[in-house]
């Protein structure tokens, strides 16, 4: 029975997406994407163990492999989405009002700067520089 | 926003709540912290993971240059702290994912794990710098 305290309508109480719209989404993305990292960031550690003092040469022909260029992508993908989103909640919690709201600009704009790159850079060097 | 004198007092003696410069540092708060710190530092070097990838793709040149770089004294030093601020800030994560579940949130099990996390993440950190070096 519905919480006689509660304001919400019964389809909002459905929806359970609270007053910013996405519910747990933010949370959810955040857990899925740190998990995801574990793995393929141990990969990037060996990734770059294993390009140590290694010339350019090999350093291209390694990234080039199509399964080393694949995981890259992810190792990309899923550490600058995690990144993004905590570095969202640090200005959230630390800065407000409009100065907040340019920086969560700037933190989007960096995370897709720094991805494009990044993913230009491996795709580049995948299908043979 | 006049700065009558009541104002004035009343913004000195309003109370506050409780936060970081009034707490004494106790372990979990202190990884805690450290957590956040390190992700912000993983998150702005992420601009030497695109430099590096970039320089790779655009030539022998510019490879060389960031070779040269990350294979100075102060590139060394960095990508050492950038380890230990990745094995710091996975540490953290697993253990995040862990007390997701309900688990391990006893008071002493916590306090003994923070202490525990900064020399599991400089051991870590040894181990791939020695594994690096061995390998090579």
């Amino acid at each position: 029975m519905a919480n006689q305290n509660d304001m919400r309508t019964p389809l909002s109480r459905v929806r359970g997406l609270g007053s910013a719209k996405d519910g747990t989404e933010h949370f959810w993305r955040q857990r899925l994407t740190a998990i995801a990292n574990i793995p393929l960031m141990l990969f990037f550690i060996w990734t770059i163990i294993s390009l140590n003092g290694v010339g350019y040469e090999q350093t291209v022909a390694y990234l080039s492999s199509p399964f080393v260029a694949i995981v890259m992508l992810m190792v990309i993908g899923a550490g600058i989405y995690h990144m993004k989103l905590g570095m969202q909640v640090i200005i959230e919690d630390y800065v407000h009002g409009a100065a907040g709201k340019a920086l969560l600009v700037a933190n989007s704009f960096f995370a897709i700067v720094i991805g494009a790159t990044c993913a230009f850079a491996i795709l580049k060097l995948g299908f043979g520089g | 926003m006049s700065d009558t004198p009541i104002q004035a007092g009343a913004n000195k003696e309003r109370p506050l709540s409780p936060h970081l410069m009034i707490y004494k540092p106790i372990p979990t708060m202190v990884m805690s912290i450290l957590h956040r710190i390190t992700g912000a530092a993983l998150y702005f070097g992420t601009i030497l993971v695109a430099w590096w990838l970039i320089a790779t793709a655009s030539g022998a040149g510019s490879f060389e240059t960031a070779a040269w770089f990350f294979g100075s004294f102060l590139g060394r030093l960095i990508l050492f702290a950038y380890t230990f601020a990745l094995m710091h800030h996975m540490l953290g994560g697993i253990k995040h994912l862990v007390q997701d579940t309900g688990a391990g949130l006893e008071k002493d099990f916590t306090t003994q794990m923070a202490k525990l996390h900064p020399i599991a993440s400089g051991v870590l950190t040894i181990l791939i710098w020695i594994i690096g070096y061995v390998v090579r």
